[in-house]
């Protein structure tokens, strides 16, 4: 008889796993609360550093979780979850029981919400967004202000929600730094008569081809870094925005004035993954992701034998290294069913 | 500006605010900048709002203007607060509403410190015990006077005399209001409204019929500051950054502040003075000055006080702009008569009459 593996969420991390599984002859149930797959993927127009469409990504792991070992329930969510002997029985939101032979929890991240940073403003002044925005509007290839017009100027601010004691996030969630330099870049490309100014706490590029992209975006692209946090935003009589930032390279307090604004929003751990740790008594870590055993030796094993975990559940993460962690998620499962032992 | 966007932020920072059998200790220096203020504040609670409003006269500073200015040390500060907390379970009160804003910030600060580190206030009843023999319990529920007034805005409305609205033009008068720092910049969740957006002076002004402006220098101190004033090499920041302000809102044609802090309007309302004998600019309107208020001098107003009842011909810059645009009526050549005494002092102990 085929083993049954429920995977939760149809992101990066739940596409992968359930395209892997299947190919390895393990029958599995992706669940996905929205009504389509592909989480924050959908919303992002290109991918750093290259800059590649989002869509050829999604396109791959379409493609390989196109398998009839494969049944999808989208606009579905968990409400119960318990572990009778070695089986696990899921309850979804419409009422329907699985059961499974273990579970991969992949329920990604949320995008800090940026309201939270109250002194920036955003869901108050009109032409403060978040990077999640810009990249919507990179899509319709219309990067425009609210009245319509072009933005000449536009300050792009990095960390938002990210090591911040104020909100709680004391982690850095690690694609912020990059995010905003190619999002400089594309601002850049689209509108060549634009001024970009990133604002940084410490340029953190540590993917592969992350540096060559910072020096790119200074070199080809005039796009400048100041070194500092800005402290608020405001907004003009004329519409426009000020923002207040200490330039800490040259000591000195700067206060500029901006069309635009884009707040660089860091990643939380998900409702959908808040509301799993609480009824299936799974642990979470002092970021509020979910805590792996190990987190050298064992990430994708959580403290629930058969419960598994893919992806950006249990840390920031890129798309590369999450496709990475679901693949080594696929591995401990297979191992798993074998003999029925993390 | 989305204003859907401050509404969701006020109605995340709303706070409790006692309903009536109010402690209430003034302020160790309003008396000496507008000096009708605290008196307009007792008879809006007593005469109109018909709440229970006690003073006690040994109340003394709470020392929060020497712990700001870096002479008071903290430990002494809290050993002073926790008389004032006496006083108050000694008269059998327990909402405590203090007059200063830094007094408010003060308290508050105190009281955290208390709550993450009882070690801290063990010894503090300690030392008020050895020191004056006293004990007390800490208020059950602590409010600025300002949140009070917030609290009490709508009744206050329904026995309003005059409107903040332009009787010529008939749209609402355009207010600046300017929260002192001591306010919820420490403490974000004790503020009506929270820090970034407060909304206890906004809630005010709406419900009376003006109108709020957001103005890019809002967050920006007044220019009192502490060291910034109290050391007198240091006055020039302080004009500096009034001059900061005044130049922000300028553009949005202000037709005056509102303040809830002591030292607000005593330097936004001063420095509009010497900065035109410095430089000969006004930030108003025709020529004028900004005039400046506080919370309970709109509230007077608004009932129907008379101007200089309140105290309001001790302002540098003329409020009679604002007076004539609402259409309050009053005598001009009594601004300062001093043989015109206000009918409220007559026959009355300010003291818990």
């Amino acid at each position: 008889m085929k083993k049954h593996v429920v995977v939760i969420g149809g992101g990066v991390a739940g596409l992968e796993v359930a395209g892997q599984l299947s190919h390895s002859g393990i029958e599995v149930s992706l669940i996905e609360k929205e009504s389509k797959t592909g989480g924050h993927l959908n919303n992002w127009y290109k991918l750093f550093p290259d800059r590649r469409k989002s869509s050829e990504v999604k396109e791959y792991l379409d493609r390989l979780s196109q398998n009839q070992g494969i049944s999808l329930l989208t606009n579905t969510t968990i409400e119960g979850f318990h572990r009778n002997r070695n089986k696990f029985l899921i309850t979804t939101n419409k009422g329907k029981e699985l059961n499974a032979d273990a579970v991969i929890v992949a329920t990604g991240f949320d995008l800090f919400k940026s309201a939270r940073k109250e002194e920036y403003g955003y869901g108050i002044y009109d032409n403060v967004i978040t990077s999640a925005d810009l990249e919507e509007k990179f899509r319709r290839e219309e990067i425009v202000l609210v009245n319509g017009s072009v933005p000449e100027t536009i300050g792009i601010i990095h960390c938002v929600g990210s090591r911040d004691e104020k909100v709680g996030n004391f982690y850095c969630s690690k694609l912020c730094c990059v995010t905003a330099v190619k999002q400089a870049i594309e601002i850049r490309e689209q509108l060549p008569e634009s001024k970009v100014f990133c604002f940084y706490m410490d340029m953190r590029m540590g993917g592969a081809f992350y540096e060559e992209l910072y020096r790119e975006a200074q070199e080809k692209w005039g796009v400048n870094f100041i070194r500092g946090k800005v402290s608020e935003a405001s907004e003009t009589i004329d519409d426009k925005l000020t923002i207040k930032v200490e330039d800490t390279l040259a000591g000195r307090p700067l206060k500029m004035k901006l069309d635009m604004l884009v707040l660089m929003a860091g990643m939380e751990m998900s409702d959908g993954g808040k509301k799993i740790a609480g009824i299936g008594g799974l642990r979470t870590g002092e970021n509020r992701f979910f805590a792996a055993t190990d987190n050298h030796t064992s990430s994708n094993k959580s403290n629930i034998e058969g419960v598994f975990y893919a992806g950006t559940c249990t840390a920031p993460m890129n798309i590369t290294e999450t496709i990475s962690h679901a693949r080594s998620a696929v591995l401990e499962v297979i191992d798993f069913l074998k003999d029925g032992k993390s | 500006m989305k204003l859907e966007g401050k509404k969701a932020i006020w109605s995340e920072y709303q706070k409790e605010i006692a309903d009536d059998k109010f402690f209430y200790v003034r302020s160790c220096i309003r008396q000496n900048f507008f000096p009708g203020s605290e008196v307009a504040f007792l008879r809006i609670m007593r005469d109109v709002l018909k709440k229970d409003v006690y003073e006690h006269p040994c109340h003394t500073t709470c020392s929060g203007i020497g712990y700001h200015g870096d002479v008071v040390p903290v430990e002494t500060a809290m050993t002073v607060v926790a008389r004032q907390f006496a006083l108050m379970t000694e008269a059998g009160y327990s909402n405590y509403i203090p007059s200063c804003i830094t007094s408010f910030g003060l308290y508050t600060e105190i009281l955290d410190t208390w709550h993450h580190f009882p070690e801290v206030e063990e010894k503090v009843r300690k030392q008020l015990k050895k020191a004056t023999g006293r004990e007390f319990e800490k208020p059950k529920n602590l409010a600025h006077a300002s949140d009070v007034i917030y609290k009490f805005r709508k009744e206050i409305a329904a026995k309003a005399k005059y409107k903040l609205i332009n009787k010529n033009t008939g749209e609402p008068l355009k207010v600046v209001d300017h929260i002192g720092c001591h306010y919820a910049k420490m403490f974000p969740s004790k503020g009506v409204g929270g820090a970034e957006y407060p909304y206890v002076l906004a809630g005010m002004i709406e419900e009376w019929g003006g109108q709020i402006i957001d103005y890019p220098e809002r967050r920006h101190c007044c220019g009192f500051g502490f060291r910034q004033y109290l050391v007198q090499a240091n006055r020039g920041f302080s004009v500096a950054c009034s001059k900061e302000k005044f130049e922000s809102m300028k553009p949005f044609k202000p037709d005056m502040i509102i303040t809830n802090c002591p030292g607000c309007p005593m330097f936004l309302d001063r420095w509009q003075y010497v900065i035109n004998e410095m430089e000969g600019k006004r930030y108003g309107q025709n020529g004028e000055g900004i005039p400046v208020f506080t919370y309970e001098e709109v509230a007077g107003l608004v009932l129907g006080y008379d101007p200089w009842d309140l105290g309001l011909q001790m302002h540098q810059t003329d409020c009679e702009p604002v007076l004539d645009k609402i259409g309050i009526e009053y005598s001009p050549e009594d601004k300062y008569n001093l043989e015109v005494i206000p009918s409220h002092t007559k026959n009355h102990n300010l003291i818990n009459v």
